[in-house]
């Protein structure tokens, strides 16, 4: 996984609630195996004019110019502001995959809902929680400004404004760890292999028909 | 001490090992797998050089991108990238040693269908797959849950994942629920009262005498929407209803191990003196047939109620969203439910596809048509074995001479991912669990109910109060 340590970048606004995982990246382009290759279908119903397919070349697509990353003024933004419960619906973890794709490295809300903000955890995409209040007035400092960047500052836990302020937010310990590390979670827990081994016999001898295999016949 | 709630029996039953950080290793007991979360997965498995930790824990099926038009092998899916997945998972659960309930086995269908129906998922168990209606499987008071890619491969590889405990939430609906009240109704009820985010980071639990008078498909859809509450995992505690649906599954327990396991499986109730971080309170009394009109699923109405006025809402964000959805809907605030014109019908999805779904359905139908405007109604059971049933009580054939569609096993147009779709501005009455903008096709608009409101619309043509229709 790629390591999260400080960002700055360009902030665009996304100024809606409930963003679903089935806006940010529409069920279509899920037929893909790879992890990679979603970001020209990001948001592809608000962000094109037609319906979109798996292998379009989306260069020749018509774009509709009133949808936020489409404007001249945030081409390149690496940093999303949104509204709360960002990422609800469906598991799909290509939505942090095309964020990412596109160039997105962190997220500003005040709240996501539970398996996107985790799934972000997995590819080193980082989700902030902000207060309410706080992201409104990010909203409206972006409004205000030409060229509205943040600094994220994940060792320290906070995002910083072209004013000089600095805006705590939380986070999970071990969340931060690997993101700061770039670990890989699966090593990391197969070093407690002792630990499952352990508990599966335990287990097994308790509840024999928890381990009862799926019959192919 | 306060006792234990049923998600902290679940969790504690499960715990494998504790950080200091307050994460945890939890063990999960079944992993279900389908063919559009998991290649990156089994590609991430091949890469590190690892083997599935327990290849026997793991159940896989088709069912997102499969046609509902019959087809004897992969070679006949006419769209190529879906064609490549359901390959791909051939292949991969092959390569894995992994139990895949494939084309043209009876056991094939819906994750969450297939998984309960084979007894693969038991009381007490974790539960798994890279699809958030996982907390279907909760009705079986299980810990079930939806997880991201990266976590199926964790889970493949590990037969754990990391995870920090939820808060505890408990929906309490008391009373008897009203004639044409479904389950589906209750859920929905319940997601517009507590809102899209309500459950967040929650684990919730459904509890009070309406939940306990549902069957266990019933509850089953009431568990499957958690997700749409904000909640990952909904549950229900077990009582004899859970006992009996699950004795005699094909990987049910026999014997002395039943004997064993019904004795554990009853333990797995909340303690009377176990305290929730949130409880909600709902009087079954107040529950009527639901219609969503909007593009959230907190977007819902009662079917006798008018459509709501954004402007009596008070919060800006919830404003401008339910503005937006009017126009995407191309609907107008204060008309009546019953105004609103169906032009296609979905009876299917994981939240609604089980036999006594299509019972309810073809009772409204039996001896009507569908309304000439309406240009489509899909019935798509859950499974093979739904089908198969549904057929032997000849509903197919009721279905059919009202002019519906009878369909093979899929999650078809819940989420258009196979060719049922709707097409721009089309209107559905959908039994399935999302209205979101384009779900079921680009600028398709969504309207969920319960299998009974959805059969009741396409006669009609529009919604109407299934209370109201002559038996």
């Amino acid at each position: 996984m790629e390591k999260f340590v400080k960002h700055t970048g360009l902030v665009a606004p996304l100024d809606r609630a409930n963003v679903d995982t089935d806006q940010i990246i529409p069920k279509q382009f899920l037929k893909s195996i790879k992890r990679t290759g979603f970001g020209p279908n990001l948001f592809d119903e608000w962000r094109y004019l037609d319906e979109g397919q798996p292998g379009q070349d989306n260069d020749v697509r018509p774009k509709n110019p009133d949808f936020v990353l489409n404007k001249p003024q945030y081409q390149g933004a690496s940093v999303l502001l949104t509204r709360r419960n960002f990422g609800c619906g469906s598991s799909r973890e290509h939505a942090p995959w095309a964020l990412m794709d596109f160039g997105f490295k962190a997220i500003i809300a005040p709240s996501y809902a539970d398996i996107f903000y985790n799934n972000c955890f997995k590819n080193g995409l980082l989700p902030i929680v902000l207060p309410d209040a706080t992201v409104e007035n990010l909203f409206k400092a972006e409004a205000a400004s030409d060229d509205f960047r943040l600094t994220v500052d994940l060792e320290n836990q906070q995002v910083l404004t072209p004013d000089g302020e600095a805006l705590p937010f939380d986070i999970d310990g071990f969340r931060k760890h690997c993101l700061l590390n770039g670990l890989d979670e699966i090593g990391l827990s197969l070093q407690q292999a002792d630990a499952i081994r352990a508990y599966e016999s335990r287990r097994q001898a308790a509840e024999p028909w928890v381990f009862q295999e799926p019959q192919q016949q | 001490m306060a006792g234990k709630t049923l998600y902290d029996k679940l969790w504690d039953a499960h715990l494998v090992a504790e950080r200091e950080d307050g994460s945890a290793l939890i063990y999960i007991d079944r992993q279900i797998i389908h063919e559009v979360t998991s290649p990156q997965a089994f590609e991430g498995l091949r890469l590190a050089g690892r083997k599935p930790w327990r290849a026997g824990a793991s159940v896989a099926t088709i069912d997102h991108n499969v046609p509902t038009t019959p087809f004897d092998s992969a070679a006949d899916i006419e769209d190529e990238t879906s064609r490549i997945q359901v390959t791909t998972l051939q292949d991969n659960t092959r390569e894995f040693g992994i139990t895949e309930y494939g084309i043209g086995d009876v056991r094939q269908g819906i994750v969450h269908v297939m998984a309960p129906e084979q007894g693969a998922v038991l009381p007490g168990m974790t539960v798994v797959c890279g699809d958030s209606h996982t907390s279907t499987n909760g009705a079986l008071a299980c810990l079930a849950h939806g997880i991201g890619t990266s976590e199926v491969e964790h889970v493949l590889a590990t037969q754990t994942l990391v995870a920090s405990k939820m808060k505890n939430m408990r929906v309490q609906v008391d009373g008897e629920l009203g004639p044409g009240v479904t389950a589906k109704d209750v859920v929905l009820h319940i997601i517009g009262v507590i809102g899209t985010a309500g459950g967040t980071g929650h684990a919730i639990e459904f509890a009070g005498s309406a939940i306990r008078s549902l069957s266990l498909e019933g509850r089953m859809t009431v568990c499957n929407m958690s997700i749409e509450a904000g909640a990952r995992a909904g549950m229900v505690a077990v009582d004899d209803t859970t006992i009996d649906y699950v004795r005699g599954r094909p990987a049910a327990p026999k014997g002395a191990d039943w004997d064993k396991a019904e004795a554990y499986w009853r333990t797995l109730v909340s303690d009377d003196d176990a305290e929730f971080d949130t409880e909600v309170k709902i009087d079954a009394a107040d529950i009527r047939p639901q219609v969503s009109w909007g593009t959230s699923p907190e977007m819902v109405v009662a079917v006798d109620a008018l459509l709501p006025d954004p402007a009596a809402e008070q919060d800006e964000v919830k404003r401008s969203g339910m503005q937006r959805a009017y126009e995407y809907m191309g609907l107008e605030p204060g008309i009546k439910v019953s105004d609103i014109r169906v032009d296609r019908v979905f009876i299917g999805s994981c939240t609604n596809s089980r036999i006594e779904d299509l019972r309810a359905a073809a009772e409204v139908v039996k001896g009507r048509k569908k309304a000439d405007s309406v240009k489509q109604v899909l019935v798509v059971p859950g499974s093979g074995v739904v089908k198969q049933q549904a057929e032997q009580e000849g509903l197919d054939k009721i279905f059919l001479e009202a002019g519906f569609e009878w369909r093979q096993p899929g999650c078809s147009m819940c989420l258009a991912m196979n060719p049922d779709r709707l097409q721009p501005g089309e209107h559905c009455a959908s039994t399935s669990n999302r209205n979101f903008e384009g779900r079921q096709g680009n600028g398709g608009r969504t309207h969920l109910v319960s299998p009974a409101m959805a059969a009741a619309a396409a006669v009609a043509g529009h919604f109407v109060d299934i209370r109201d229709l002559d038996a």
